[in-house]
């Protein structure tokens, strides 16, 4: 599938999957949000410019936003994390110019060791800058740290199983093709 | 200049992240303190018709919640029915209210209209229904939401079609309550852990309280007609440092499962509010 098609797809996938599996799921307790949705700005191709990269994002946060009536939350932490992405990238890229021959991150592009660290990071600072805002209105300390703590741990679940059930095999690009 | 340009473009891309940032977050201060926000109409006919779909799937697996809950209702109206009560001896008298069939209209304080709940959700710290009645129904920001079993929330944003209901549970979310064994006022509000329980606040430490005790709207709170079912007593907690108790709440209304809602109109509200803008005006 074409690469635009694909990630457009997965822009209406993510989303509906956000509002209406994950948010549906009854609460168990006040820490635990679970939270997929922003694996799809980890997911974005390398070849996307930093500046079309927070514009994608801050318009995927804003539609989720509309869907859960918090205009402008996730979209300041999608922005931030799609800020972020490419310095993650630049550190932890394997090999050289990986990213002219692998579409986007991923286990296989990237090495396990090194994407585990690229999503943890970026999961806590997602779900770090989320509470924050939050915990500016309301809350203390604690549920600052417990909410950011039990988050995280139930979206890098929801990311492992997300990556087993679609695995994604980049293929080597080389200039011939 | 040249150097304004040359740092503008070497930082073009941080400067671009604050910009977007900056937006966001007025988005959201805005929201939080107004709730409004750009395209918030355009945006919110969008969600309300993709939220109706999928209610269409999710009102089948919660009819029979749905339906139990509007019989209770049904049946607590039966029960006020004139035609229920007759004394046995004729020493007590029973005394029908006068109200004039044609005048009933004009003084109808409270205006009700019945709404689906298309979209709920109860996971957040900010919990919203949308409703599928908005602008052209008649509905507007500020009316009431009660449910079968007892209060909603308010609405806070109207489109053409839909409109969306801060629920009781939220942190901003504040009704006027009082106690209905001893009239002792205080304000409920929630305290963001468990969505079944909500706060009160404020009330004396003098009044006897009881597990079960039904806590109903008081006559103060504008938006939402008196004695309406905001909870039942379920923990009494007595804090030292003051003179009030804070009692927890069963919230009277199973926020997972409603589904049909009545949206209040006060009628006399508009008048109510501005005697009392003007009183505050002459006063400062």
């Amino acid at each position: 599938m074409n690469d635009l098609l694909k990630n457009i797809f997965r822009f209406f996938a993510f989303i509906l999957v956000q509002v209406y599996i994950l948010h549906k799921i009854p609460p168990l307790h006040r820490f635990i949000v679970p939270y997929l949705y922003f694996l799809y700005v980890l997911w974005l191709p390398f070849s996307l410019g930093r500046t079309w990269l927070m514009i994608v994002a801050f318009v995927y946060g804003l539609s989720l936003d509309y869907f859960l009536l918090t205009p402008g939350l996730h979209a300041a932490a999608c922005v931030l994390i799609a800020y972020v992405r490419p310095f993650l990238v630049n550190i932890l890229i394997r090999q050289e110019g990986a990213e002219q021959s692998y579409g986007a991150p991923s286990i296989h592009s990237m090495g396990l060791a090194p994407y585990s660290l690229f999503v943890l990071v970026l999961t806590l600072l997602h779900h770090g800058y989320l509470v924050f805002l939050e915990w500016m209105e309301f809350g203390n300390f604690w549920y600052f740290l417990g909410k950011v703590g039990a988050t995280t741990a139930v979206s890098l679940l929801l990311i492992l199983i997300t990556e087993l059930l679609f695995y994604r095999k980049e293929r080597y690009r080389t200039n011939t093709a | 200049m040249r150097n304004i340009f040359l740092f503008i473009r070497r930082y073009f891309n941080f400067l671009f992240f604050l910009a977007l940032q900056v937006l966001a977050l007025s988005f959201l201060f805005r929201y939080n303190r107004y709730h409004e926000a750009a395209f918030m109409s355009v945006a919110s006919e969008i969600t309300g018709s993709v939220n109706t779909r999928y209610n269409t799937v999710e009102y089948y697996f919660k009819l029979k919640k749905a339906n139990e809950s509007l019989v209770q209702e049904n049946v607590h109206l039966r029960e006020l029915l004139r035609s229920n009560y007759q004394g046995a001896d004729t020493t007590r008298q029973l005394v029908v209210d006068s109200i004039r069939v044609d005048s009933l209209v004009l003084d109808q304080k409270y205006f009700y209209r019945d709404a689906k709940v298309v979209g709920s959700f109860v996971t957040t710290q900010t919990n919203f229904f949308t409703l599928h009645r908005g602008l052209n129904q008649g509905v507007n920001v500020d009316m009431g939401v009660i449910g079968p079993r007892g209060v909603v929330g308010r609405i806070v944003n109207v489109s053409s079609n839909f409109s969306t209901v801060m629920t009781m549970l939220s942190r901003q979310f504040k009704v006027d309550a009082k106690l209905k064994t001893s009239g002792d006022r205080g304000t409920v509000s929630w305290d963001g852990i468990s969505p079944q329980f909500v706060q009160m606040r404020n009330i004396p430490k003098n009044v006897k309280i009881n597990k079960g005790d039904s806590v109903i709207t008081s006559e103060l709170s504008s938006i939402f007609p008196a004695n309406i079912l905001v909870g039942t007593v379920d923990t009494v907690v007595n804090d030292p440092s003051t003179n009030f108790l804070t009692l927890r709440l069963r919230s009277a209304t199973n926020f997972s499962t409603v589904q049909h809602v009545y949206i209040v109109q006060n009628k006399q509200l508009e008048e109510q509010r501005m005697l009392e803008a003007n009183t505050r005006k002459t006063n400062e």
